[in-house]
């Protein structure tokens, strides 16, 4: 059983000692204090606070859509959307790449999906090592709010997966707000667009699944 | 208590602060937004708004501090924030202002991770009648919660007012500058966090030892009251 409710940071979570702290929570005298404002989840003894609003704050393991920003010896530097370097290795493309021919596989402003592999003091280290990443080539790129993230995947996919359906696009959502819509025409895509703006909008009311079902048929007329 | 028949002005309590409301998430571009203001029975207020941007890397590079993040706020008062317009830009007051609020937001941060980064706090005074910086800090509080910074706490503030032997809280403009009878007025703006630590503490003016420790017993209970509108607005953002 999970339970949630706004907190602001300072604010007594749990008390007692059946908890634990998880994220953006810490152990005091008082109980499981919020260290963060978000939403508190309890799922049985972890207790966690998730943010809702703020910069994008990268996670391992995050899939992302960064532009290339920076080209060295041995890698590219992209925009993630984080304010420290994002880095990506020559060792983590899954193919060959001539050390002189960087700039080929990719330039200055090219944009790609990749994964985040570590986190560290340095920055973050992006890897293209692993099915769906790889340089974008075409299609149009939509930038959201990446606390929106969860709301324009929804449950499952449940969400992405019903605006896959409708536009006949394919969308790939970065957890740091950046989507790529990948089309047959321009009109599609602009659809695709569209329904994710929506979302983005109505990401607060309940039901946003029947709303954009709703939204997809008035849009046919 | 002599306190409790002392007339002021305004014809507040001694201890009642001027009408309080607060908003979070009012500018659409920040990353997290705030603003905050007290209001006399008389009309004018003391309006401040606050935004926060980043962490983002710091600029000029020289700045950056590879072991921990840095705040930075900027304080400003608007050209049309008093009676007489005032010159617009940085002046030696708000620069030390600033660094005020500064110090008095940073206890509670946990920005050590953010090496070599800077979080922007700019304050807006819009309205300014008396303990502007008192608002300032209301309003940079929730803005950087709002914001998702790491915090220890949410802090508050108020300022607590000698109007000759009498200690009144959350002054106003006539007992700021205007009120001079007997030993005349001092200003003493203080910031809590929730748990009633102190962050800051500034006097200007004439006020024995016993005094003070009474005017920091009114602030703390007066800052409660202002904790509880800063949580309601924060909760109160998310639909």
């Amino acid at each position: 059983m999970t339970e949630r409710k706004i907190v602001i940071p300072g604010e007594v979570i749990a008390e007692g000692e059946d908890y634990l702290p998880g994220e953006g929570t810490e152990k005091t005298d008082k109980g499981i204090v919020a260290m963060r404002f978000g939403l508190a989840e309890k799922s049985g003894k972890l207790v966690k606070v998730i943010s809702l609003s703020g910069v994008y704050q990268p996670r391992r393991g995050n899939v992302v859509i960064g532009k290339v920003e920076n080209i060295t010896i041995n890698g590219w530097f992209l925009d993630i959307g984080y304010s420290d370097n994002a880095f990506l290795s020559l060792n983590e493309i899954p193919r060959y790449v001539n050390k002189d021919g960087l700039d080929e596989v990719m330039d200055i402003g090219d944009m790609a999906i990749a994964k985040i592999w570590a986190i560290n003091k340095r920055g973050v280290d992006l890897s293209l090592k692993s099915r769906g990443l790889g340089k974008i080539d075409e299609g149009i790129i939509v930038e959201i709010n990446s606390n929106k993230v969860p709301r324009v995947i929804g449950k499952e996919g449940s969400m992405v997966n019903l605006i896959k359906d409708k536009t006949g696009c394919n969308i790939t959502v970065g957890q740091n707000g950046v989507i790529w819509i990948k089309g047959d025409s321009i009109e599609k895509e602009l659809l695709a667009k569209e329904a994710v703006m929506f979302v983005t909008e109505k990401s607060f009311i309940s039901g946003l699944t029947e709303e954009i079902t709703k939204w997809f048929e008035e849009r046919k007329k | 208590m002599t306190a409790k028949t002392f007339k002021r002005k305004s014809g507040r309590k001694f201890n009642e602060m001027r009408k309080m409301s607060a908003e979070v998430g009012v500018i659409a571009n920040a990353d997290g937004s705030a603003r905050f203001s007290w209001e006399g029975p008389d009309g004018k207020k003391t309006n401040a708004i606050a935004a926060v941007y980043g962490p983002k890397k710091m600029h000029p590079q020289h700045l950056q501090d590879p072991e921990k993040g840095t705040l930075r706020c900027t304080y400003n008062m608007m050209s049309f924030s008093v009676e007489d317009r005032i010159r617009p830009g940085p002046n030696r007051r708000s620069t030390e202002i600033s660094k005020i609020i500064q110090w008095a937001l940073e206890p509670v941060l946990m920005i050590d991770k953010y090496s070599n980064m800077v979080i922007d706090v700019h304050i807006n005074i819009l309205d300014a009648n008396a303990s502007t910086r008192c608002a300032a800090i209301n309003a940079a509080a929730m803005a950087l919660a709002h914001a998702g910074i790491p915090m220890r706490d949410i802090v508050s503030s108020v300022s607590i007012g000698k109007l000759d032997k009498e200690l009144v809280v959350d002054v106003d403009k006539y007992e700021d500058s205007v009120f001079d009878e007997g030993e005349g007025a001092s200003d003493i703006p203080m910031t809590f966090t929730s748990n009633g630590e102190m962050t800051h503490i500034q006097i200007d003016g004439n006020i024995d030892k016993k005094q003070l420790m009474e005017a920091v017993g009114l602030a703390r209970e007066a800052c409660k009251e202002i904790y509880e509108v800063q949580k309601k607005a924060l909760k109160e953002v998310v639909k």
